[in-house]
């Protein structure tokens, strides 16, 4: 009874009609396999995996120093080739060159640099003209008639604005004066852009000796105001074996490039705005 | 002429895809938190839809009515609307990029939206011709797309509300939903 309704079923199946269904989807899906694997061949493009990979090398940090939006828009750069592999002024140079390696590019080796502010006049050794009760912001206090309230009108003013756009942590206001964290800098820059002093540079890492002072004032009158400015004097110009002190304006200035970290215009200077940082 | 309109207005108004018909709630309610989003997706919607209808019904007609394999329909609209999409994103990767970012991640989420395999099968079933198809795909993603960015302008409302704790999140939602279905029943009879 059992096999007689099982061949009855076996049978009540229309077999041509499950072949032809089975061969007209087959044949569909054969044919839209060939379309999109022609269509994947012919439009085909190398994705580029550079992007993600100079990401990845990158700090990551965002500080918006390299004039990009972020480390984001700066890997898409470097990887369309708009910006320079060494574009990132915060990685080093290692860094820079797996960058060139990868994009098969050849950077020069930069030297390391920081940045550093060329002001020395801290709380007692610089005078003020008036007690500010403004913003706590140097740009607010830039717009007060004498340019802030330091006597100095060429000296830090204290308000941290370099602190507020260091991504790093590597700025401080100590006694009065930003004072830069050299572990900690990068010589990114922002700071130099944002001091509106324009106190602060970036310098060769190595170097050692700072005239810590942008006073292009008169010896008497830079006198009167701070008493860690640069007076112009030129004892240090005179004392320099090298030539590699500049004089301009009553004010000394090293060329970090001719520089050979003696230290005769340190011994010299009667003032003692001629620093000295080791690293 | 005048048939075109109806079935616009039919599709996109009165039987709304989403709020009459119930289908493509996925991205209703998943991609709906803004209206950016919601945008964003709705453009490929529409995008797809239309295509889509196109190309299902060209198959409709031609191959499944001719071998009289009708009950295929939904197998083969399956495998030709997931193909379409993807030689569409390679497609547009390839020479509109812009258009192709703007689309995002939307346009392979929708290869299997049922409200794009729902127009397909829905144009099958009224017998529509291939323009009357793709008007309907169209007029049927506009009606997603009014659903949609209404649903997301509530929605960012709705989250500086003091909603009762029971009901807060995907519930209210819903509450939203239904109630805008109710809204959309007042289309009824229009066509």
């Amino acid at each position: 009874m059992n096999n007689y309704l099982l061949s009855i079923t076996f049978l009540a199946i229309n077999w041509s009609n499950v072949i032809i269904a089975t061969l007209v989807v087959a044949a569909i899906g054969l044919i839209i396999g060939i379309m999109l694997g022609i269509a994947a061949l012919k439009l085909d493009f190398a994705v580029d995996t550079r992007e993600l990979e100079v990401r990845e090398l990158l700090p990551g940090v965002n500080c918006g120093a390299c004039g990009y939006a972020g480390c984001d828009a700066l890997a898409k750069a470097i990887a369309q080739e708009e910006a320079p592999s060494d574009a990132c002024p915060v990685a080093n140079s290692a860094t820079h060159k797996l960058i060139a390696d990868l994009m098969g590019q050849v950077v020069e080796e930069r030297e390391p640099q920081l940045a550093y502010v060329n002001c020395a006049g801290t709380c007692e050794k610089a005078k003020d003209k008036y007690e500010y009760h403004g913003l706590l912001d140097c740009k607010a206090a830039m717009l007060v008639p004498g340019e802030g309230h330091k006597s100095c009108s060429f000296g830090c003013l204290g308000f941290g604005s370099c602190v507020n756009v260091c991504a790093f942590d590597a700025i401080h206001i100590i006694d009065g004066i930003a004072l830069v964290d050299e572990e900690k800098c990068t010589a990114c820059g922002m700071c130099v852009a944002e001091c509106p002093k324009d106190l602060i540079e970036l310098v060769p890492k190595r170097s050692e000796y700072f005239v810590t002072c942008i006073s292009t004032a008169k010896g008497k009158d830079v006198r009167t105001v701070c008493s860690a400015g640069c007076i112009g004097c030129r004892l240090c110009v005179k004392a320099c074996e090298y030539d590699a002190i500049d004089f301009n304006n009553n004010l000394a200035k090293i060329d970090y490039d001719k520089c050979v970290n003696c230290g005769e215009c340190a011994k010299v200077c009667p003032v003692k705005v001629i620093k000295i940082v080791t690293a | 002429m005048k048939e075109l309109l109806i079935i616009t207005i039919g599709a996109a108004l009165v039987n709304n895809v989403v709020l009459n018909q119930f289908l493509g709630l996925c991205p209703f309610l998943g991609v709906s938190k803004k209206s950016e989003t919601a945008a964003g997706m709705s453009g490929a919607v529409i995008f797809v839809m239309t295509i889509a209808s196109a190309f299902t019904s060209i198959i409709y007609k031609y191959i499944l009515v001719k071998t009289s394999l009708e009950y295929m329909q939904t197998i083969v609209f399956i495998l030709v609307i997931a193909a379409l999409v993807q030689v569409v994103e390679l497609f547009l990767k390839k020479f509109s990029p812009s258009l192709y970012e703007s689309l995002g991640v939307y346009l392979p989420l929708i290869t299997t939206n049922c409200a794009v395999l729902g127009v397909a099968l829905i144009n099958a079933q009224k017998d529509y011709g291939i323009l009357t198809s793709i008007v309907s795909g169209l007029a049927t993603a506009i009606g997603f797309t009014l659903a949609i960015l209404i649903m997301a302008g509530i929605r960012e409302r709705i989250e500086f509300n003091d909603i009762p704790e029971s009901v807060q999140g995907s519930p209210i939602v819903l509450i939203t939903a239904g109630l805008m279905a109710i809204a959309f029943a007042g289309f009824a009879g229009l066509v």
